[in-house]
């Protein structure tokens, strides 16, 4: 007899959950004891130069004038020539190996908008392009997905990554050429599985489609951009890792773990591949792209306002909170399902935890801009990422709600739970990095962003595009759940009731894709030195301007470098 | 540098939480789950069934269809619509990669054989849904048969769609996938009834233990 059939279930699964929370205590209170919290509010100032705080900072502001440094305050903080030095040389050392990730990036950004929109439009027309096989529904969603997640997020993600560790560990990015051929390992293995769920070839899991062949080249091309973060690390020049550093170095970890696990092939077998399965859909958010997206948010939201994170304390102990109880929540995917009602539970009571994380989170990054408006208005990195930031708390709030079985009874297998998806993966982490890399570009090529307009543009097709998709979705995703749990209506009713929905997703998700079009535009514009130069050079803003003759490396040259 | 303290802390820290986390959601499922086995009822897929199998899965099927009627005393409309008894794991034990899904943007199909074994109606369906459910946004799947012009030849499948859809001079026939891919969703059955042991009941979810559908007989589901 199978020993598990000997234990009681309600047994079973309180002596499971007992067990875990045991092991998290002990872990909690290791921790504690090795010091993982004994950090000073100190650390928070490790962003900036001795008498930087006070300077704001956002290459994509209007340099001409002062109206971001006024929103902020008055200051005479500056940077010293040596310490000017410092942060110009640390912006050349990730500038080519960054720019490499945004530009592959871009691409995929337009690809896998256009797969969306056209996804989209099939849902309420459904006859529409229906003649080939790859332009299926069920094929262009997944390359949709696919080309968004490993191709835009991942690479913006790790671009955006890359740029700030230098920064973070005031050190030279070394180990660059793996950079290059990660990057490129990634980006044949994303085209081939790209082009392989066209074709109709798929390990069939969702998240999980590419064959698993062309897999272990991903996992080889994220190993090898991975590498940089170590080397960079071990030739730091800081004492003390910045909280940024903790959540990069942590997912960069974890991600090629999770990612070379669930493509094992010939391991997983019947519901215990769902149970795998969404271990590692929920863990991309959770320990991917979450961690990445808050690492910018918690290193621009500072650094932009020259103000340092309110509490310091609070951002560590919200980090390991969210690696623990995040890596967890999975579960949830598969409430009513034919799986163990522990693991299931499990996961909905770290699902509720996670309010404690992205609590830290919100009272942060809240009390950090303190109602600073004005600097919000006349900085476009704030502006992408403050209301990234504030969407992340949105998301994650509705998440640990829709984990609650009440709950999910009537989201579960409808479009609110698409809606959700997306307040995540764009709400948060897509405008995150939008904001990140209105930042990072002007200081990679050593020129201001050509048209100002094309920002605002952005900005508000985006904004307005997305709030009418997720709202529309919400709504329609809602009232196709309350349908399909009255028996006493037909199953075809909660199908029309999304139609009017579905056609609002269509036009927010065109404004998207008008946005992300301008966007890539600009990138491309500013990558090509575009439009007219502009003294002084965004490079060092205007407080600084009698240290530049003394630095060593002056714009000029870095731009020729 | 004091021997790069952080490092150590955030790679092992990083390393405790990933296990954890894996213990949890794979290695104990797969532990309590390896031991399943298939009911008597239930029979492995026959070829043509695990390559129609492979048509569902390569066309993306699951994206809007699910394969897990949940339990009554979760939720009662899964059974009332005739999707049948709530699944348990051993349901799956022939499944090598899980089509469980996350949407119904369509109804549930795990017992799409039950409810509707026709050949003919899940040809038509799949060339032209509407033509069956008038207001369905499933896509039509044309590429999935051959348009003949003039009367079929010995040895094709032909689809007999209703009159109204029908074109004059016209044959539909079906292609070798769309004939395995109604194979397969022919063979999905699992209307025969489980015996409730403990091990299977550890592995339905649902909230309220007290009663549950197997305990009941199994839903009609025609």
């Amino acid at each position: 007899m199978h020993p598990f059939s000997m234990i009681d279930n309600t047994a079973l699964i309180l002596l499971l959950a007992f067990s875990i929370s045991v092991i998290g205590l002990f872990v909690f209170i290791w921790s504690m004891s090795n010091g993982f919290f004994n950090t000073k509010q100190s650390g928070a100032n490790i962003i900036f130069a001795e008498n930087e705080i006070g300077l704001v900072e956002d290459p994509a502001a209007n340099q001409t004038d002062h109206r971001l440094q006024d929103a902020a305050g008055k200051t005479d903080a500056h940077l010293s020539a040596a310490e000017l030095d410092d942060r110009l040389m640390a912006d050349k050392s990730s500038a080519i190996p960054a720019f490499v990730c945004l530009l592959a990036g871009m691409c995929w950004l337009i690809i896998g908008s256009a797969a969306a929109i056209v996804s989209s439009i099939k849902l309420h027309n459904p006859d529409w392009l229906v003649d080939s096989a790859w332009l299926t529904f069920g094929r262009l969603r997944t390359i949709h997905l696919n080309s968004i997640i490993y191709g835009w997020c991942s690479m913006a993600g790790i671009g955006v990554s890359l740029w700030l560790l230098p920064r973070l560990l005031k050190t030279p990015l070394v180990g660059a050429k793996f950079v290059y051929w990660g990057a490129m390992l990634w980006h044949v293995a994303l085209m081939c599985g790209v082009t392989a769920i066209g074709l109709g070839y798929t390990d069939g899991m969702e998240w999980l489609e590419m064959p698993w062949e062309i897999d272990i080249f991903i996992v080889i091309g994220g190993a090898l951009m991975g590498v940089p973060l170590f080397l960079t690390l071990m030739n730091r020049k800081v004492d003390h890792l910045y909280v940024s550093v903790w959540y990069i170095g942590a997912a960069l970890i974890w991600f090629p773990i999770l990612f070379f696990i669930a493509n094992i092939p010939n391991l997983h077998f019947g519901v215990e591949g769902a149970a795998m399965n969404w271990w590692f859909g929920h863990n991309v958010l959770g320990l991917w792209f979450t961690p990445i997206g808050l690492a910018a948010a918690y290193y621009f939201i500072p650094k932009v306002l020259g103000r340092p994170i309110y509490s310091y304390n609070l951002s560590l102990l919200g980090f390991w909170c969210l690696a623990f109880f995040y890596s967890q929540v999975g579960g949830h995917h598969l409430i009513g399902g034919p799986l163990p009602t522990w693991m299931v539970t499990l996961s909905i009571v770290q699902s509720v935890m996670m309010i404690i994380p992205v609590f830290a989170v919100a009272v942060n990054h809240h009390m950090t801009v303190g109602g600073n408006i004005k600097a919000v208005v006349h900085s476009p990195t704030l502006r992408f990422v403050v209301l990234g930031s504030m969407l992340y708390v949105a998301a994650s709030v509705q998440g640990s709600m829709e984990a609650l079985r009440s709950v999910n009874l009537i989201t579960h297998f409808t479009h609110y739970t698409v809606a959700h998806a997306h307040l995540g993966m764009y709400g948060f982490f897509t405008m995150v990095m939008f904001g990140s890399i209105y930042f990072i570009m002007p200081r990679i090529v050593g020129w201001e962003w050509p048209y100002p307009w094309m920002i605002s543009a952005h900005f508000w097709l985006v904004s307005i595009g997305f709030a009418i998709y997720f709202i529309g979705l919400s709504i329609g995703g809602w009232l196709q759940g309350l349908d399909m749990l009255d028996a006493s209506k037909p199953f075809m009713d909660s199908v029309a009731v999304t139609i009017p929905y579905l056609k609002a997703r269509s036009f927010g998700g065109s404004l998207m894709g008008l946005g992300h079009t301008i966007f890539v535009v600009h990138f491309f514009l500013i990558s090509l030195r575009y439009g007219t130069k502009k003294e002084p050079a965004v490079l060092i803003p205007k407080v600084n301007i009698p240290f530049i003759k003394d630095a060593k490396i002056t714009a000029q040259e870095l731009k020729r470098g | 540098m004091a021997g790069h303290i952080d490092e150590r802390k955030l790679v092992s820290g990083a390393l405790v939480i990933i296990a954890i986390a894996t213990l949890a959601l794979v290695i104990m499922p797969y532990i309590q789950l390896k031991h399943i086995k298939a009911p008597d009822a239930l029979k492995p897929y026959t070829d043509v069934q695990a390559k129609g199998r492979q048509v569902y899965m390569s066309l993306g099927c699951v994206y809007c269809h699910t394969q897990q009627p949940r339990d009554p005393s979760f939720a009662p409309a899964d059974a009332k619509r005739g999707w049948g008894r709530a699944s348990t794991a051993a349901d799956y034990a022939y499944d090598q990669v899980h089509l469980l899904g996350t949407m119904r943007t369509g109804p549930d199909l795990l017992n799409i054989g039950a409810r509707q074994p026709s050949q003919d109606w899940h040809l038509g369906h799949l060339y032209q849904p509407r033509a069956y459910t008038p207001g369905s946004i499933m896509p039509a799947f044309p590429f999935l048969f051959i348009e003949r012009k003039g009367p079929a030849k010995p040895g094709d499948v032909v689809v007999n769609l209703p009159p109204s859809y029908a074109k004059p001079g016209i044959t539909i026939v079906a292609t070798t996938d769309a004939v395995n891919l109604v194979e397969y969703m022919k063979s999905l059955d699992r209307t025969y009834p489980i015996k409730k042991t403990i091990a299977e009941s550890l592995t339905i979810d649902k909230p309220n233990t007290a009663k549950t559908s197997a305990d009941e007989p199994a839903a009609e589901t025609k």
